[in-house]
């Protein structure tokens, strides 16, 4: 009867599903590039892989957007019952908690990114096609600051991600709750 | 000893024609000097579609110049390549030799050619400009304002900076950083007749 108990879990929209696989991936790519950035020398590729740092960044924050928007208007499925009571305390406020700060971040790691391009005085050009708005007038000693808060801000959310990871993987294969067939591709 | 004698002797030579009514033209060349405090030599190249904002802080000026005599007229620059700032990357970058190369080239120079009037206090001067031994013909429209004994040209004008190997080896991948720079300059000059 494990099937029938996997698939009463009321599963996540398929918009929902899509934009946080597209994003997970996205994420987790733009931080590899940001850490391994930092060492390389002076050149073009160096200057490309900056850029398209910023333009994945920047998308980002955008789909994050879209994805907080839908969130609100198409609310996610609650834990189900039987999971949520098996859950100490403690692990519910994590699974909130986590939630709550990774969707922080989404916006604050991106903006702070976005703040110190404009602060060291190189305006974004998205996709090297359109130009967005300075967020902060050029101030190179505000610029390290920031580029420090958004290292800082990055490795929080990476933080984060490993905690729901592992707190997935905890579910699947301890507790073999099948929660994570809510969040799955397909049907 | 010797070489101070001979700049003295140049000094009063220049003295003397500055103080001699020489023929038109001479007359020119030793009475007009550049502002250098309020001139200025800028230029936007673009990196992966962001505009950078560069300037060329040292530069120097011989000019001849009679509005009312284009073609008798003659003006030339030289340009110390190293003292150009974009940013700091950049600046510690751009006296490297695939850039400006400045060990060997420190200066680019200007050679104006024939100079025309298009009326209105508009001109058209055509050119030499040599970057890293790299010389290249060009016309570029210049506007010419007088006030208070000083005038004021200003212009701009595109340069490829590939026709120069200005960003050679990597750096020659226009993707990263565009071959087209747009130059702007504002020179003021003293001594020139009103036009």
């Amino acid at each position: 009867m494990k099937t029938s108990q996997t698939t009463s879990i009321e599963r996540y929209s398929a918009t929902a599903i899509a934009l946080h696989w597209v994003l997970a991936l996205a994420i987790l790519t733009v931080f590899a590039v940001g850490f391994f950035l930092d060492d390389l020398p002076f050149s073009p590729f160096k200057l490309k892989l900056i850029n398209w740092h910023k333009w994945a960044g920047v998308s980002i924050l955008f789909l994050s957007v879209l994805r907080l928007l839908w969130r609100l208007a198409k609310r996610p499925p609650a834990l189900p019952a039987r999971i949520e009571q098996a859950m100490p305390g403690w692990q519910r406020t994590a699974y909130h908690g986590t939630h709550h700060l990774m969707y922080l971040l989404f916006f604050v790691v991106p903006l702070l990114g976005w703040a110190y391009s404009s602060a060291k005085g190189y305006p974004i050009v998205w996709f090297g096609v359109l130009p967005l708005p300075d967020l902060l007038p050029v101030n190179k000693a505000l610029a390290e600051t920031l580029k420090d808060l958004h290292g800082l801000a990055a490795f929080g959310l990476i933080g984060l991600v490993c905690l729901h990871v592992g707190a997935a993987l905890k579910h699947q294969f301890i507790d073999r709750d099948g929660l994570i067939s809510r969040m799955l591709p397909g049907r | 000893m010797f070489l101070t004698r001979r700049s003295t002797l140049a000094s009063l030579a220049l003295l003397v024609l500055a103080a001699s009514p020489m023929t038109h033209t001479l007359s020119h060349a030793a009475d007009q000097a550049l502002v250098p405090a309020q001139s200025e030599i800028t230029f936007v190249a673009k990196q992966l579609g962001v505009p950078l904002n560069g300037r060329f802080k040292t530069f120097t000026a011989q000019s001849a110049f009679d509005p009312k005599a284009p073609q008798t007229s003659k003006i030339a620059f030289q340009v110390d390549l190293g003292s150009v700032t974009v940013s700091a990357d950049a600046d510690s970058e751009l006296g490297k030799p695939d850039w400006f190369n400045t060990a060997k080239f420190p200066k680019a120079t200007f050679q104006s050619g024939a100079i025309k009037a298009l009326g209105g206090g508009k001109f058209e001067v055509a050119g030499e400009l040599a970057i890293k031994g790299n010389a290249r013909d060009l016309v570029v429209p210049v506007t010419l304002a007088q006030a208070g004994g000083l005038s004021t040209v200003t212009g701009t004008f595109p340069l490829k900076r590939l026709d120069f190997k200005v960003g050679d080896g990597d750096w020659a991948d226009t993707s990263v950083v565009a071959n087209d720079v747009q130059v702007k300059f504002k020179i003021v000059l003293q001594g020139v007749p009103a036009q």
